[in-house]
């Protein structure tokens, strides 16, 4: 009996330490600055935010940008010297041709491409895609699940059937139907219908964050001082949605690059001439014992990229999402019982908790 | 709620029509099925082409002959489905009941062991939140979350099977790779207590002792190439299972349900010769494998009766789960025994782990452990690479939804009525988190059917991944059909079956209105 009681002073003690914690932290500060103070403690996060924009900085600046179809390119050269399509002279080596060295600090492939070129130009048009599903995967998905949360009813209802049925499309049909009626569109249309069909679970979460959202009384006092649906929905609520959207759209990010590689790899994605990370693995597979550096390239990049984008996507989730706390196990609190009579040890857990 | 049920099943049947009619007529207009013949230089072409309109009936216009589809379809109900037939005549049913139990081969125990390591490790990670341990299996599960499967298939080719056949030709592991391999073990042992740093250096060097001396004892005997538990293996191993499992469900103080699991354990050793005895048998099959197993459960579930009387239905958990793992180990020591005889057979020539395919077709040999082995390393790659990506994505989920739950004011109520902190995590705090992970798991098993279409590429299955890629590439539009009939029904029964799931085992959500 006398062991409960003291568990359930402690207890109370640390409720009033945990509500002080949150109160010190984020007192005179906005929404905003507390968010961006919690995300730049999560040094994972930090540092692949800096690392992924290294990569992209570097990436676009080597290889340029290539917009466009086939017939009507739109392109801003990068510095990297070779094209994608030059066919150098190759050096010979131990096991086979084109090692790299000091001109192609890749290698070469073995009809003699650069593949510093090659890989540049892989990473540039996966970053492309994976900027363009993000973009309008993530505007799609939040209007749709904001619209069919806020309304409810059969506008609810339409939307989500409709939801479903894109669910039970597979987007490699959808592919080669484009890649038959129009030919080879470049990236950009790939990556146009990969968003037009990745939308889907992001709806379904803005949806139920919707649900929730528009019972809470702001929302009725907004509605109250007269604002309209749509003030109501994107001044009100959607600001109190942004943790989950930005979190599941990260997520999206990573998922997309992934399918992307995972298309091109299976024929489906980008076409030839022009190359991505996965068809790049796709062509030189074979070549792993004797040209090593072909198949490991663009590997680590597609690794790097999806890891850095996986790892901001969680610094930003514990950023936005206040309940993500540190919970206290049984020894800290019969700790707190014993060492601190009064004054909780304020310092020791602010350091812990995030 | 048979009314929702009824009203969603009607929803979904119109999803179907809806996506089917569409996918159908987009596929019939990504391409001409008639272009290869077309250009082709044989004599009879138009008699060809002829041919092949009448097959496909091509002369009739898409949406038309979308509903004849559908009426073969429809033949599901009468229990004569026509998925129609293939560009080379055979029947879309035939080729799809043929591909769905290689495909099922393929991925069903990559998903049971992904689901498993993951949630394990997920929970491991979620109780020692912010631990070393914690960092690091975040750090590998973000890592295999943005791998590439194709890629690590490659790795997994060169160093899991050509190198390790490699290796098999002396079977001796050498001193670096004893050194590195006891390091990991005692980084991870050391990695899951917390305390002292005595305490986790002293741990560190009794696991890397043990473990390299394990390892000689591996090389000294040759254990490589002949492995095999024994009884007195299996008997130390499913012991200390029985005694874990029981430690976990009901705790240490328990006396009753540990004699009962180490009941089960002592009937495996007492039951270890005559079911090896029967499992010698000259025409042995899949039945006759399991059944000896069953009196291993019959045992386990006549124990919590005799030893318990108060909580049966936990005492009975802990006891099928260790005559699960009893009959696990006791497969694995046949098997262990069956490995050498299986690399020196003919047409596997010392080098038993293949890199692609099914089945060795140079196996001459219709003994069934044989037979099973060759399943079984035929599977081991592809299920590493599947269980590797979708691992991460059960340890996040878990580890999250475990740490949304620890937070909730039951747990803090459990902890102050003075529970015991296994009886809190266990009992009240991971029943309610694991709720969310069934619409995930929902979803993994419908993606079973359709999903693995690069997994099968890499490693040369013909299941229905394969199917349906050949379907799209040659534009074989029944066959697709038939492919995206089954798949889009999974997924949306898988969807239904979620929601259902979801509200029988969570009170406070209610379907229906």
């Amino acid at each position: 009996m006398a062991r409960n009681k003291k568990t359930t002073a402690a207890a109370e003690n640390t409720t009033d330490s945990e509500s002080q914690i949150s109160l010190q932290e984020t007192v005179g500060l906005s929404q905003g600055q507390i968010i961006r103070k919690r995300f730049f403690r999560h040094k994972p996060a930090v540092a692949s935010l800096i690392a992924l924009i290294l990569i992209g900085v570097f990436v676009f600046s080597a290889s340029g940008i290539h917009l466009g179809t086939e017939d009507h390119p739109i392109t801003i050269p990068g510095w990297w010297k070779f094209g994608i399509t030059e066919i150098l002279d190759s050096n010979f080596c131990q096991t086979s041709v084109g090692c790299p060295d000091a001109a192609h600090p890749f290698g070469q492939d073995p009809i003699g491409r650069d593949y510093f070129a090659l890989v540049m130009r892989g990473a540039e048009q996966s970053i492309m895609v994976m900027l363009v599903v993000g973009l309008i995967g993530g505007i799609l998905g939040t209007i749709i699940g904001a619209v069919s949360g806020y309304f409810r009813g059969w506008v609810d209802a339409v939307l989500m059937r409709f939801t479903d049925f894109i669910i039970t499309i597979p987007s490699i049909i959808i592919g080669a139907v484009i890649g038959f009626k129009f030919g080879n569109l470049g990236v950009v249309a790939l990556a146009t219908y990969l968003g037009l069909f990745s939308w889907t679970g992001l709806a379904r979460l803005v949806r139920g964050e919707f649900l929730s959202l528009r019972e809470r009384e702001f929302v009725d006092a907004a509605r109250v001082a007269g604002a309209s649906n749509r003030r109501i929905i994107f001044k009100h609520i959607l600001p109190n949605a942004m943790g989950v959207i930005i979190v599941s759209v990260t997520l999206m990010l990573a998922g997309a690059i992934l399918l992307e590689t995972a298309l091109s790899y299976i024929g489906f994605g980008v076409q030839a001439p022009d190359v991505s990370l996965g068809s790049l693995i796709n062509d030189y597979q074979d070549s792993f014992t004797v040209s090593p550096w072909l198949f490991y390239w663009p590997g680590v990049l597609i690794i790097g990229i999806a890891l850095c984008v996986n790892f901001i996507g969680d610094g930003l989730r514990d950023a936005f999402d206040p309940r993500q706390r540190r919970h206290i196990t049984r020894k800290e609190l019969l700790k707190a019982t014993f060492k601190t009579p009064s004054a909780p040890d304020t310092k020791r857990t602010v350091e812990t908790e995030i | 709620m048979f009314a929702f049920i009824a009203r969603r099943i009607g929803i979904v049947l119109l999803i179907l029509f809806g996506s089917s009619f569409l996918v159908y007529n987009l596929e019939a207009l990504s391409g001409d099925p008639l272009s290869e013949l077309r250009t082709s230089s044989a004599k009879n072409k138009e008699f060809l082409i002829a041919q092949m309109t009448r097959q496909l009936q091509l002369d009739v216009p898409p949406p038309l002959r979308y509903f004849h589809w559908l009426q073969g379809v429809l033949g599901v109900f009468t229990g004569h489905p026509d998925l129609g037939k293939t560009r080379n005549g055979l029947l879309v049913v035939t080729e799809i009941s043929g591909a769905i139990p290689t495909t099922i081969r393929l991925v069903l125990g990559a998903t049971i062991l992904a689901i498993l390591l993951g949630i394990t490790v997920g929970v491991i990670t979620a109780i020692r939140q912010y631990s070393r341990l914690d960092y690091t299996m975040t750090f590998i599960s973000f890592l295999m979350f943005s791998l590439p499967i194709f890629w690590v298939a490659v790795l997994l080719k060169q160093y899991m099977a050509i190198e390790f056949n490699n290796f098999l030709a002396s079977g001796q592991i050498t001193l670096p790779w004893i050194f590195g391999a006891s390091v990991i073990m005692g980084l991870v042992i050391a990695g899951l207590v917390s305390g002292s740093r005595k305490r986790v250096l002293s741990l560190f060097g009794i696991t890397f002792l043990a473990t390299a001396g394990l390892l000689f004892v591996v090389n000294l005997t040759d254990w490589v190439l002949k492995p095999g538990l024994g009884i007195v293996g299996v008997g130390l191993i499913v012991a200390g299972i029985a005694a874990g499992i029981s430690s976990i469900i009901v705790g240490f103080e328990n006396k009753r349900v540990l004699y009962a699991s180490l009941t089960v354990a002592l009937a495996t050793i007492s039951l270890y010769f005559p079911i090896n005895a029967m499992w010698s048998a000259k025409h042995l099959n899949l039945l006759g494998m399991l059944a000896p197993l069953l009196i291993i459960f019959a045992v386990a579930v006549a124990t919590p009766f005799i030893f318990t009387r108060v909580d049966r239905g936990s005492a009975l958990r802990t006891t099928v789960i260790s005559a699960a793992f009893a009959s696990l180990f006791m497969v694995i020591d046949r098997m262990q025994r069956t490995w050498f005889v299986y690399s020196n057979a003919d047409g596997i020539d010392q080098r038993p782990i293949p890199t692609i395919g099914t089945v060795s077709v140079r196996l001459d040999s219709h003994n069934f452990w044989i037979l099973l082995m060759d399943a079984f390393v035929h599977v081991l790659l592809p299920t590493v690479a599947l269980t590797l990506i979708s691992f991460a994505g059960y340890v996040r989920y878990s580890r999250a939804s475990l740490l949304e739950v620890m937070n909730m004011d039951y747990i803090r109520t459990a902890r102050a009525k003075g529970l015991s902190e296994r009886t809190v995590i266990v009992r009240h705090a991971l029943r309610n988190a694991m709720i969310p992970l069934t619409t995930l798991m929902a979803f993994d098993f419908a993606g079973l059917i359709g999903g693995a279409i690069i997994t099968e590429t890499v490693f040369g299955w013909h299941g229905m991944g394969t199917l349906f890629r050949n379907a799209i590439s040659s534009q074989d539009l029944n066959l697709l059909m038939g492919v995206f009939a089954i798949t889009s029904f999974m997924a949306v029964m898988a969807n239904l079956i979620a929601d259902l799931l979801y509200s029988a085992l969570d009170p406070r959500i209610r379907v229906g209105n």
